[in-house]
């Protein structure tokens, strides 16, 4: 087994019981990164000296017996969350020269940590897409097939630990954009409850919906790196003041008596018949090991998604109003006055995707439609979320699938947005409701991709959620199936 | 249609973006329907339904008002396209 196949809590081990040093373990995710990262384009900035640098004195630190729970430990970032003095570019070219002068939160507890930071990854621009396509650099490939997406916005940080590149990441989800990409990757990514994690230090897309979470190997993994950085922050005034519980206290209690809902809304003609099948095969299982199964109704799914690309596109079109040529940031000035520099500047930096939710969003905010779209919006996601509370008097989780098929190919969506917006439909719902979901492999289709289910929990109780995920995994080996890479 | 060109030349206005021909036509297509499928929220009577703005219910955060250490100007300006004296540069707004 090489050193870059060990889960994040197997290094914490051997790098407390100094088996193993830091800068070894970097130096085989660097040549590893070297080696395959050509053929999956995950990352968009190496940090490789430095990460040498920082390994050298987690080891000094471990060394002295100061070591913390990441201390050593080798992540990489996507390229959402600001860093001091790298690159952070969102995937857009119009931050194509922009180094942030601070870190965010969730950086900061990282580093203070002594944990390792490798680069920065590859994502759809401003974090908006479900292919990782809509990149301002180049499209992520899938480790499991490179003819097919990653899946997105997060796809840099989900194919980046399938390929085995760094122990694990952080990503941030929107509609979907952390547990979507894991499931086609074939790795564990969670989206803590809305609030759980400081989002200061992170590019905004829209704000009543993004959230930080972890893409990890496996479930026990998702728990360290959820642990590392939940918590208040002062400097994000979203963040809640709800103490943090020990996420991996509880981790191996089993499922014995929890009652599993599966709302019928997500169970539909259309549904892929492996995706089906696998799902089938996961709910026997957890079966077996003692969960008790529920049917229940999310009765207003059918409109999350057009719930989903008002408040989003509307929220966007408000944030990046900011990229205007002059803080930081591309200008394109033709002599021809201010406005006309923003016009042109924010023109040549955005992507195709990135102008198209601008429009829409700006639309939606304008006179004369603000009550038509964007306020209706807000009051079906009343209903959405109600329809979450509701099920969760019946039922301590649901399960669900993540994506209604395995990845699809290269190119094989771009032409038709709505069918894009389409595929996030499983998955946009917590994001209304703000509450808690996490992907987890359980198969693999005939055609070599990855599936995962998806599972829901309660707000603010990402610690039942990681106990089913782990009482699943131990029914199975899907996590620990590596990328024929 | 749900949307016209020159509506959508109007919102690009409002938005700021300098958009080709091309692309305007393109998002006239685009724009009308993505509005055609999110009609669908019209089916739903909500004349009662209190809207949700965020999904945790929050208040106000407050804090003590102090001064604490901020960014400082020479690093607020390292990113900008110009700068000069401490300040950001911009084409000439007033004739």
């Amino acid at each position: 087994m090489s050193l870059t196949d060990l889960t994040l809590r197997a290094i914490q081990q051997r790098l407390q019981a100094r088996e193993l040093t830091s800068v070894d373990l970097t130096r085989a995710f660097l040549d590893r990164i070297a080696a395959v990262d050509g053929r999956i384009n995950a990352f968009l900035t190496v940090t490789g000296e430095q990460a040498l640098a920082d390994a050298a004195l987690a080891d000094r630190r471990l060394d002295e017996g100061r070591g913390d729970a990441l201390t050593g430990i080798p992540l990489a970032l996507k390229d959402v969350f600001v860093t001091e003095g790298v690159r952070t570019t969102c995937a857009s070219r119009i931050l194509d020269n922009f180094i942030p002068p601070y870190d965010g939160t969730a950086v900061a507890r990282l580093k203070a940590q002594g944990a390792v930071l490798l680069g920065k990854l590859n994502m759809d621009e401003f974090a908006m897409g479900s292919s990782n396509e809509n990149s301002g650099y180049s499209p992520v490939r899938n480790p499991w097939n490179p003819d097919y997406v990653p899946g997105g916005s997060s796809g840099g940080s989900a194919a980046c630990v399938a390929a085995r590149m760094a122990a694990a990441t952080l990503g941030t989800d929107t509609g979907g954009s952390i547990r979507q990409p894991a499931s086609h990757c074939g790795v564990v990514g969670l989206k803590p409850t809305y609030g759980r994690v400081s989002r200061y230090g992170v590019v905004a897309y829209a704000s009543s919906l993004d959230q930080v979470g972890p893409i990890a190997r496996d479930v026990e993994d998702c728990a360290m790196l959820l642990q590392a950085v939940a918590g208040h922050d002062p400097a994000d005034a979203t963040s809640v003041t709800l103490p943090v519980p020990d996420y991996c206290a509880a981790l191996k209690d089993g499922v014995k008596g929890l009652k599993i809902g599966l709302p019928r809304e997500y169970f539909i003609e259309g549904l892929d018949p492996e995706v089906q099948k696998a799902l089938e095969q996961a709910i026997a299982a957890l079966g077996d090991a003692g969960a008790e199964f529920v049917q229940v109704s999310l009765p207003h799914t059918d409109y999350a998604v057009a719930c989903y690309y008002i408040i989003s596109t509307a929220e966007a079109s408000s944030n990046l109003a900011r990229y205007d040529g002059v803080r930081f940031g591309r200008r394109v000035d033709r002599g021809q006055g201010l406005i006309d520099m923003f016009m042109q500047s924010r023109a040549a930096g955005f992507g195709p995707e990135v102008k198209r939710r601008i429009m829409l969003g700006t639309y939606a905010l304008s006179s004369g439609y603000y009550d038509a779209y964007y306020l209706k919006a807000q009051k079906v996601r009343t209903l959405i979320r109600q329809d979450f509370l509701d099920a969760f008097d019946r039922a301590d989780v649901l399960l669900t699938p993540v994506a209604p098929t395995p990845a699809f190919k290269l190119g094989e969506k771009t032409a038709d947005p709505l069918q894009m917006y389409l595929s996030d439909i499983f998955t946009i719902p917590a994001n209304l409701a703000g509450t808690c979901a996490m992907s987890v492999p359980c198969g693999v289709s005939a055609e070599g991709l990855p599936i995962g289910l998806q599972l829901i929990g309660r707000p603010f109780d990402e610690a039942t959620l990681l106990r089913a995920g782990y009482a699943f995994q131990q029914t199975g080996d899907w996590h620990q199936r590596p990328a024929p890479l | 249609m749900k949307i016209s060109r020159e509506q959508v030349e109007h919102v690009a206005r409002l938005a700021r973006l300098a958009l080709a021909d091309e692309e305007l036509d393109a998002l006239t297509g685009e724009m009308d329907a993505i509005l055609g499928y999110v009609e669908k929220l019209n089916n739903l009577n909500t004349d009662h339904v209190v809207p949700t703005a965020h999904a945790v219910p929050m208040e106000n955060a407050f804090r003590d008002d102090r001064i604490g250490p901020s960014l400082g100007t020479q690093k607020a300006v390292a990113n900008a396209p110009e700068a000069a004296d401490g300040c950001f540069v911009v084409p000439k707004v007033i004739e």
